[in-house]
C-alpha cells in the first residue's frame, strides 16, 4: 500500500518535471537546462517503478524472480547501448538517431499492447481493449516507419519505391490491419488465436514500412517528427490501459506537441504534411501521384 | 480509478499543455524540441517494466523483455542526443554574445 503511494507521488513529480523541462526547452536561453529537468523526472519515475515488485498480481508472484532479473537485464542493456551509441554518433548523424530511438519507444508501446493481447487469462473490457489495439497499431507503425526513416537517412536504404497503385496498396494494407484489429476487439473480445494477433502486429509493421518507403530523404525530418507524435499517442493510450497517469500525461503532451511541431516544420519548409506523406515530392515530378 | 471521463480530462488537459508549450517556438529549436519530446515519451519504459513484472507466461516475458529493452533505449538515447544538441546550441550562443 505504501509502495503504491510512493509510486503515485513519484509519477506526479515526474509529470511536472517533464512539462516544466519541455517548457524550458522551448526557449533558446533556458533550453540546455530543460533537458536536465526532464531527465531528472525520468530518473524519479524509473527508480520509483521498481517498487512495482511489491505489488505484482498473485498469478505473477511465482515468476517474480525471473521477471525482475529480465527487467534489470533489459534496462541495463537498453540504457547501456543507447547511452554508448548516442555519445559516439557524429553530430551530423543526429536526426537518424532520433528516428531510431523514437522507433524503439513505439516498439515498447506496441509491446505493452502485445503483452495485454497475448495474456490468455486477461479479462478484457471493450473500451480498454479498443484503446490497447489502437495504441499497438500506432506504436507498431511508428516502430517500422522510424526504422525505415533511420535506414534512409543513414544511407542503408537508397531510392524510393514508387509505382502506380502504391497509394491503393498502402490503403488496402492499412484497412486490412484496422479490420483485423476490430475483429480481435469485437468478435474475439481480445482472446483471438495467437496467429491472428500476430498477423495484426505483422501487418501494422508492414504498413509502417510501406508508408515510409515512398518518402524522399529531404522530407524525413517532418516524417520523424510525425512518428514522434505517433509514439507519444501510442504511449498515452497504453498508459490508459495500464492505468498509469505518468504515461498518459507524458504521452499525450508529446502527442499534441509533436503534432504541432510536425505542422510547424512542414510550414518552415513550405510544405503541407499531407503533401509530404502522399505526394512523393523530390523525385521525377508528378508521375507518382494518383 | 482513471476510467471514463477522468481519463478524457487528463488527455484533454495534457493535449492543451503540449500545444501551449510548443506554440511560438523559434524554428531553430524545432529539431532539439523534437528530440526532447522524443526523450519524454521514453517514460514508456516504466509501463513496459510494469507489464514485464506482471508477466505469467514465457511469451509475455519475451515480449515484455523486448518492451523494456526498447523503452530503455528510447529514454537513454533520447536524453544523450538531446543534451548533445542543446550543448552545441549553448556554446554557439555564448560565442555570439
Amino acid at each position: 500500500m505504501n509502495a503504491q503511494l510512493i509510486i503515485d507521488a513519484s509519477y506526479l513529480v515526474a509529470a511536472f518535471l517533464f512539462i516544466y523541462g519541455l517548457k524550458r526547452m522551448s526557449s533558446p536561453v533556458t533550453a540546455a537546462s530543460g533537458i536536465r529537468v526532464a531527465g531528472l523526472g525520468m530518473l524519479v519515475a524509473v527508480l520509483a517503478s521498481f517498487l512495482y515488485v511489491f505489488g505484482v498480481n498473485d498469478a505473477a508472484a511465482p515468476h517474480l524472480n525471473v521477471n525482475v532479473a529480465l527487467g534489470a537485464a533489459a534496462l541495463a542493456l537498453g540504457f547501456g547501448w543507447a547511452w554508448w551509441s548516442g555519445k559516439k554518433v557524429e553530430m551530423t548523424a543526429m536526426p537518424q538517431m532520433v528516428a531510431l530511438y523514437n522507433g524503439m519507444g513505439g516498439g515498447a508501446a506496441a509491446a505493452i499492447g502485445a503483452v495485454e493481447l497475448f495474456r490468455s487469462s486477461a479479462q478484457h473490457e471493450t473500451i480498454p481493449l479498443v484503446v490497447t489495439i489502437i495504441g499497438s497499431l500506432i506504436g507498431a507503425i511508428s516502430l517500422s516507419g522510424s526504422l525505415i526513416a533511420w535506414a534512409k537517412l543513414d544511407g542503408r536504404v537508397n531510392g524510393t519505391w514508387r509505382f502506380t497503385g502504391l497509394q491503393l496498396m498502402n490503403g488496402s494494407v492499412f484497412f486490412a490491419t484496422l479490420a483485423l484489429g476490430l475483429y480481435i476487439a469485437f468478435v474475439e473480445h481480445g482472446h483471438a488465436p495467437v496467429a491472428i494477433t500476430a498477423a495484426f502486429f505483422a501487418l501494422a509493421l508492414v504498413f509502417g514500412v510501406l508508408m515510409t518507403m515512398p518518402i524522399g530523404g529531404a522530407d524525413m525530418p517532418v516524417v520523424i517528427s510525425l512518428y514522434n507524435a505517433f509514439t507519444g499517442l501510442a504511449v498515452g493510450f497504453e498508459g490508459f490501459v495500464l492505468q498509469n497517469p505518468a504515461l498518459m500525461i507524458a504521452g499525450m503532451v508529446v502527442g499534441s506537441a509533436g503534432t504541432l511541431l510536425t505542422l510547424l516544420m512542414a510550414k518552415a519548409m513550405n510544405r503541407s504534411v499531407s503533401n509530404v506523406i502522399f505526394s512523393n515530392f523530390g523525385a521525377t515530378g508528378d508521375e507518382g501521384q494518383g | 480509478m482513471l476510467t471514463g471521463f477522468v481519463a478524457l480530462y487528463i488527455f484533454m488537459l495534457a493535449a492543451f499543455t503540449g500545444y501551449e508549450i510548443i506554440g511560438r517556438v523559434p524554428s531553430i529549436l524545432h529539431t532539439p524540441l523534437m528530440s526532447g519530446s522524443n526523450f519524454v515519451h521514453g517514460i514508456v519504459v516504466v509501463g513496459a517494466l510494469f507489464a514485464l513484472l506482471n508477466a505469467t507466461s514465457l511469451v509475455e516475458q519475451i515480449i515484455g523483455f523486448f518492451g523494456v529493452l526498447l523503452g530503455a533505449g528510447n529514454a537513454a538515447g533520447g536524453y544523450v542526443v538531446t543534451e548533445r544538441m542543446l550543448q552545441m546550441f549553448k556554446s554557439s550562443d555564448k560565442k555570439k554574445a
